[in-house]
C-alpha cells in the first residue's frame, strides 16, 4: 500500500461502527425495557 | 503551532481508498458524547443532597438555582455556533472535534471541582460555559462535512449524526445513575467522580471521532454519481458566503420555520409527563408515564434518521410542508383524544409529532446545502441555530404559562392543556407560510469562481475527477 493510497478495510469499519454502535444499541434497549412500563 | 498541525484541514484530506462510510461513526462519537446534555436531568437530585448525602441539607444547592445550568449551556450551544460557525468551517472537521471534546472534558472536570468544594459557579462555568461552548462547536462540526461525502445523500447522512444527539442520553442517562451508585458512599453522593469518569470516557470518545474523521478530497465524488451541472429548482449549484446568507429572506424563512417546529415539539417534550397524567388521571400512572417519556425519546431519535433521509427523495421544502400539515391535525386531534379517553390516540399523536420534532433538526442542514451550497453549510447551519435557543424558551413558557392560566380561571387539569394544543397548531400555520415563500436565492448572493473568503472548495461541488470508494 503507498502514501497516496490508503484503502480502508473492512475491520476498520466494523470496529468504527461497533464503537459508536454498541453503547447505541445499549442505550436504545435500556431504554426500551424502560418505555415498555407504558403497557404495564 | 507545529505540534498540533496534525488537527488542520490539510491533513485531513482522504486519500484514495478511503471510505466515505467511516465519517458516520466519526461524526457519531462526538454527536453521542454531547448528547448526554439531555440527560444532565439526572444529577439534579444527587447535587441537592451533596451536604446533607441522604437528604437536603439547609446549605445544599436548589433545584431552582441547578436549573441553570442546563439553560447556560443551551445558550452558550447557540451563540458558540453562531460565532465559531465560520472558524469551524474554515478549520476543518478535526480542528473543532478536538476543541469540543477539550471543551467538553473540560467542563466535565471543572464541574467536579465545583462539586468537591461546593462552588455553584465553577458548575455554571464548567458544564454551563464551556460545556455550552463545546455542544455548539461539536454539534455543527462534522454536518458539512457529511454533507460534502454524501453528496448524494445530504439527508440521510446528517440525520446519522444528529440521530446520535437524541441518542446520547439513553447512553448517558444509565451510565451515569450506574457509576453515581459505585461511587455513593456514606460520606459523599459520587457527583464529583462521575464526573470525572464521564469527563474521561467522552474525552477518548471524541478524540476517536476526530482522527478518524476526513473531508474529501478537491472534485471527490461518488462512484456512479453525476453532479447535477445545473440549479434545479430549489438547490443550487453556487455556493452563498456565510454572512451574505444573512441578508437573504431564504434564510430567515427557515429560521421561522425551525423556530416555529421546535416550539411546537420542545413545548411538550419537557411536560409529556405531567401532561399524560393530567389529561388521563387514573388511566396514565406515573410509572407509565416515564415509561412515554423513553418512548418519546425513542421516537425522538429515529425522526431524526428517518424524515431526513426521507427528505432526499421527497425534497426538503416538502418536508417541512409535511410537519407542518400532519402535526397541525395532529395538535388538533389531541383535545379530542383527551375528551374521548383514548390514550392509544393521545400517544400516537405526540409520538408522531416528536419523530417531527426530531426530523426538522436533521433535515435542516440538508435544507441549507439545498439552498446556500456546501461551502459554508456549517457555519451558516451555526447560525440558524440560535432558532433552537430562542425556541427553548418560548416552547415550555407557552405550554406552563397557558396551563397554568387556564388552571387558575377553573379550567380542569384534564382540559387545561387544550388551548395550548390549538395554539401550537396555530404556530405550525405560521411556519407552513414561512416555508411555502422559500424560494431559491437570488443570483447576487452567490459567490464568484475567484472569490477568495475562506478556503476552497472541497467536495462533490468542485471540479478536478479524483478516485476514491464510495
Amino acid at each position: 500500500m503507498d502514501a497516496e493510497h490508503q484503502e480502508t478495510t473492512t475491520l476498520q469499519l466494523v470496529l468504527a461502527w461497533g464503537f459508536v454502535g454498541i453503547p447505541l444499541v445499549f442505550g436504545v434497549v435500556q431504554t426500551l425495557i424502560n418505555s415498555m412500563k407504558l403497557f404495564q | 503551532m507545529g505540534a498540533l498541525s496534525f488537527l488542520d484541514r490539510n491533513h485531513t484530506i482522504a486519500k484514495p481508498g478511503y471510505s466515505r462510510w467511516m465519517v458516520p461513526p466519526a461524526a457519531l462519537c462526538v454527536h453521542l458524547c454531547i448528547g448526554q446534555a439531555y440527560a444532565y436531568s439526572v444529577f439534579n437530585l444527587p447535587m441537592t443532597k451533596l451536604i446533607g448525602i441522604t437528604q437536603s441539607a439547609p446549605d445544599d444547592w436548589k433545584l431552582t438555582e441547578l436549573g441553570w445550568i442546563f439553560s447556560i449551556a443551551i445558550f452558550f450551544l447557540g451563540v458558540s455556533s453562531a460565532v465559531f460557525g465560520r472558524w469551524v468551517e474554515e478549520g476543518g472537521p478535526r480542528k473543532a472535534m478536538f476543541t469540543a471534546a477539550c471543551c467538553w472534558a473540560g467542563g466535565f472536570f471543572i464541574s467536579a471541582v465545583g462539586t468537591y468544594t461546593h462552588q455553584l459557579w465553577l458548575i455554571y462555568l464548567g458544564y454551563g460555559v464551556l460545556g455550552g461552548i463545546a455542544l455548539g462547536i461539536g454539534y455543527i462540526s462534522p454536518v458539512s462535512t457529511l454533507i460534502k461525502w454524501f453528496p448524494d445523500r445530504p439527508g440521510m447522512a446528517t440525520g446519522m449524526a444528529i440521530m446520535g444527539f437524541g441518542g446520547g442520553a439513553f447512553i448517558a442517562s444509565p451510565l451515569s445513575v450506574w457509576l453515581m451508585s459505585k461511587f455513593h458512599t456514606a460520606t459523599h453522593v459520587g457527583v464529583t467522580e462521575t464526573f470525572i469518569v464521564l469527563g474521561v470516557v467522552y474525552f477518548f470518545f471524541m478524540i476517536v471521532g476526530s482522527i478518524i474523521v476526513r473531508v474529501p478530497a478537491p472534485g471527490w465524488k461518488p462512484a456512479g454519481y453525476v453532479a447535477p451541472t445545473e440549479s434545479k429548482g430549489l438547490i443550487t449549484r453556487n455556493d452563498v458566503f456565510v454572512y451574505d446568507a444573512l441578508k437573504t429572506p431564504q434564510f430567515w424563512l427557515i429560521w421561522w420555520v425551525l423556530c416555529l417546529n421546535v416550539t411546537a415539539g420542545i413545548g411538550v417534550l419537557g411536560q409529556a409527563s405531567a401532561m399524560s397524567q393530567e389529561m388521563f388521571p387514573g388511566h396514565i400512572t406515573p410509572i407509565a408515564a416515564a415509561g412515554f417519556v423513553g418512548l418519546m425519546s425513542l421516537f425522538n431519535m429515529g425522526g431524526r434518521f428517518a424524515w431526513a433521509s426521507t427528505s432526499d427523495y421527497i425534497g426538503r421544502r416538502n418536508t417541512y410542508f409535511v410537519f407542518m400539515v400532519l402535526g397541525f391535525a395532529l395538535y388538533c386531534t389531541v383535545p379530542y383524544t383527551g375528551s374521548s379517553g383514548s390514550v392509544v390516540g393521545f400517544v400516537v399523536c405526540f409520538l408522531v409529532i416528536i419523530s417531527m420534532y426530531g426530523g426538522g433538526f436533521s433535515t435542516v442542514p440538508a435544507y441549507l446545502r439545498d439552498m446556500f451550497g456546501t461551502r459554508y453549510v456549517g457555519a451558516i447551519h451555526g447560525l440558524l441555530l440560535t432558532a433552537w435557543s430562542m425556541a427553548g424558551i418560548f416552547g415550555p413558557v407557552l405550554v406552563n404559562y397557558i396551563r397554568e392560566y387556564n388552571v387558575t380561571h377553573g379550567v380542569p387539569k384534564a382540559q387545561a392543556y387544550n388551548t395550548t394544543m390549538y395554539i401550537m397548531a396555530g404556530l405550525l400555520v405560521i411556519g407552513f407560510i414561512c416555508n411555502f415563500f422559500v424560494k431559491a436565492v437570488d443570483a447576487r448572493f452567490h459567490m464568484a469562481a475567484n472569490d477568495d473568503r475562506g478556503t476552497e472548495p472541497v467536495g462533490a461541488n468542485a471540479t478536478a475527477p479524483a478516485a476514491a470508494r464510495a
